[in-house]
């Protein structure tokens, strides 16, 4: 009988299974894809034909107006206005000459190598706490949050008696002061955000209370509200004589204000968090700093990374309002340029809001592409 | 961490609230703190506004340097603190700037209402009008029905309908909230006519796609006078202020430039001595030395240069004194002799 199988087998069966044969072409690599995505039904098929309708002419917009049709060097406004017939789109020269500017303010010349120090130490810390991998994270936290901020004030600010000349705030600005408003009100507002989170679930009244109405007074005005009261306000109120730094009102007014956005995203990560959690490590017999520092904030935390960097992305783009207030960020300077009538054509506007747009989109971006690297690196089971 | 950054920011500002003093009156103050702090704009062109070396420039800006002339003999101790037309007259109120020279309007309301004294007029501006040349207008009267381009919720925006009906013409206004908003609408042909202060109208002119297609018509429907502010009660710095205006304005009328002043030392003319302080003690009775109108003249100019160059005909903006010329040459720039 095995005989007769064997014979069977051999002679009705494969012993080796088929190589896969490949995909029908339609389907595979680009043309498949396309046909996947793109142009799967007539509906379909004509929203793209729209769509890469719009991006032509976007995008083509775009090219004549930033490259093709650009001035790229010049003295003066005679340089960006259209004469001999030519169309002139952007007219960069104005950047070109401005952009120390842009990037310092009135900050000396000579001087701004501080500022660069003061990136450079930065952005190397901020590479160590940012990379997973790298070693040191607590040593890199001490010098980062504590050392760092000193060495940064000094640095920029000045200090006679080590031959730094004093830089007052007044003389701080373009995309320097846009990072210097925007560093400090991360920094201060994501510990002070999570101390209010934490303040507004706790079992003791008067702090739940004070952290309420912290929270909901904060959120309830907005932001440009805050800024016009301390620049227009608050030296009223202060005795005659007395007298707050310029930068400093608003700085204190950004950093509290995302402090209460902050609070609301960790207490959302809070509340996620299961209350077999809060009841296991009770019965640990962890104290409260313990359960929340070691069992619930870390959870908790990395559920909102999107909401926290939603508000640090949101941060960063409010800090051009302080350009309102009288104080030459990015945005302050950028207008102030447009007043240099050197330089008043009709494209010089709409070059400046061009370039802007493209620096704060790069901040921006890298924000939000970090999140979801970070969001991928600690996802631990509970991604769909 | 956060308490360290807390307390560096309240060290910094503690230690810039203690520069300010107890106040003995603004001269005082201003000498003791060795620079005068100056309120200009965020950006006006031809007023105040930075150029790409980062220096202020403008009609606003010299007067501030020559109040720091006439204080401390040299031109740059003045520091600048750019304010917006919401912030500027708590700025002053406050003494977080000395003196204003902000393109700021004198009206009866501001001088007497706010607690501040205007010190005097740097600049007589006035509403106008811009129309293509092609729409073949020659004055404000031919506007009647007319669609005119300008900013929300200014006074730009009464004058206009308070022109309008007083001369019993119909209008409609196309107003946005930004300058060049404004101006995009008007080149893009949305508007017949474009109002705002003369002073504007130049600067937003440069703006326009051919700016030599366009004109601005005669008629000027409001007094905007334009002039430094300071706090009220402070007589001794009140007069400075004012007088180094005056100084300004009389240097011209003498004829006396940055590039003669040392020449005309040597004049006979009794009215040039008592200004360079070759005679009397002018100085000494505002509080500065007797040489402070030669500083004024040697390092800033007189009212005339300090014109020319930064709102003047060969200046970008291209205004035409009119209205600014000295008294003595069909305007009514004039300011009281010093004797």
């Amino acid at each position: 009988m095995t005989d007769t199988v064997k014979e069977h087998k051999r002679s009705f069966y494969r012993t080796e299974m088929l190589p896969p044969k490949p995909p029908p072409p339609a389907s595979t690599g680009v043309l498949g894809w396309m046909r996947e995505n793109l142009f799967s039904s007539w509906w379909h098929t004509i929203l793209t034909f729209v769509g890469l309708y719009i991006i032509w002419l976007i995008v083509s917009f775009l090219v004549q107006f930033a490259i093709i049709d650009a001035v790229w060097s010049g003295q003066d406004r005679t340089a960006c206005l259209a004469d001999g017939g030519r169309e002139i789109g952007a007219c960069w020269a104005f950047i070109r000459v401005w952009h120390n500017k842009y990037m310092f303010g009135f900050y000396p010349e000579d001087q701004q190598w501080r500022v660069l120090v003061v990136y450079a130490i930065g952005a190397v810390l901020l590479a160590f706490l940012l990379i997973p991998r790298a070693p040191g994270k607590r040593l890199v936290m001490l010098l980062l949050f504590v050392i760092y901020p000193v060495l940064a004030y000094i640095l920029l600010y000045g200090m006679s008696s080590l031959g730094l000349p004093v830089i007052e705030t007044t003389r701080w600005g373009g995309l320097m002061l846009t990072l210097v408003i925007a560093a400090v009100g991360i920094v201060i507002s994501l510990p002070l955000g999570i101390l209010f989170a934490l303040g507004r679930r706790s079992q003791m009244p008067v702090i739940r209370f004070i952290s309420i109405i912290f929270i909901e007074f904060w959120r309830g005005v907005p932001l440009i509200t805050v800024l016009f009261m301390s620049s227009v306000m608050l030296p009223l109120f202060l005795p005659e004589g007395v007298t707050l730094d310029k930068v400093i009102r608003p700085l204190v007014g950004v950093a509290l204000f995302a402090s209460a956005y902050m609070a609301e995203v960790v207490r959302g990560g809070l509340q996620a968090i299961p209350k077999g959690q809060y009841e296991g490590a009770q019965a640990l017999g962890l104290t409260y700093w313990q359960m929340m520092l070691l069992i619930i904030l870390p959870q908790a935390l990395k559920m909102v990374i999107p909401g926290i960097v939603n508000t640090f992305i949101g941060l960063f783009k409010d800090t051009s309002l302080v350009s309102i207030i009288g104080l030459f960020d990015l945005l302050g300077i950028a207008q102030a340029s447009l007043a240099d009538a050197k330089w008043a054509t009709p494209v010089t506007a709409p070059t400046v809001y061009l370039y802007l747009a493209l620096v704060y989109w790069v901040f921006c971006f890298g924000m939000s592409r970090y999140s979801i690297f970070m969001e991928n690196y600690l996802h631990t089971g509970h991604k769909r | 961490m956060k308490r360290t950054l807390l307390g560096i920011a309240l060290g910094a500002a503690v230690s810039v609230a203690a520069i300010a003093s107890a106040t003995a009156g603004t001269l005082q103050d201003v000498k003791a703190k060795g620079f005068v702090q100056c309120g200009v704009s965020q950006g006006l062109p031809g007023f105040s506004n930075p150029d790409e070396k980062g220096n202020w420039k403008g009609l606003d800006v010299d007067l501030c340097r020559a109040i720091a002339a006439a204080v401390f003999g040299d031109a740059s101790k003045v520091k600048f603190t750019p304010l917006s037309a919401k912030e500027r007259f708590t700025a002053l109120q406050s003494g977080e700037v000395d003196v204003l020279s902000r393109n700021t309007t004198w009206t009866m309301q501001r001088d007497t209402a706010l607690g501040l004294n205007f010190a005097g007029v740097n600049y007589y501006d006035g509403q106008g009008f811009m129309v293509r040349k092609s729409l073949g207008v020659t004055s404000a009267m031919q506007l009647n029905g007319a669609a005119v381009c300008t900013n929300t919720g200014t006074t730009t925006e009464l004058n206009l309908a308070d022109f309008f009906r007083s001369h019993k013409m119909q209008y409609e206004v196309v107003a946005f909230e930004k300058a060049d908003e404004v101006v995009k609408a008007y080149d893009e042909g949305r508007c017949d006519v474009y109002t705002t202060d003369r002073s504007g109208l130049a600067a937003q002119r440069l703006k326009l796609k051919n700016p030599d297609e366009h004109i601005i018509l005669p008629e000027t429907i409001s007094k905007e006078p334009l002039g430094p502010v300071v706090r009220q009660g402070d007589d001794q710095w009140f007069d400075l202020v004012k007088w180094t205006l005056f100084a300004m304005i009389n240097a011209e009328e003498l004829g006396v430039t940055s590039k003669n002043v040392d020449e005309m030392k040597k004049s006979n003319n009794p009215a040039i001595k008592r200004l360079l302080g070759i005679e009397g003690k002018f100085g000494e009775n505002i509080g500065v030395s007797n040489d402070w109108a030669y500083n004024i003249i040697k390092q800033v100019g007189n009212y005339g240069e300090s014109y020319d160059r930064n709102v003047g005909p060969k200046t970008p903006l291209g205004l035409s004194r009119g209205l600014n010329a000295l008294w003595n040459k069909g305007g009514i720039m004039y300011a009281p002799p010093i004797r």
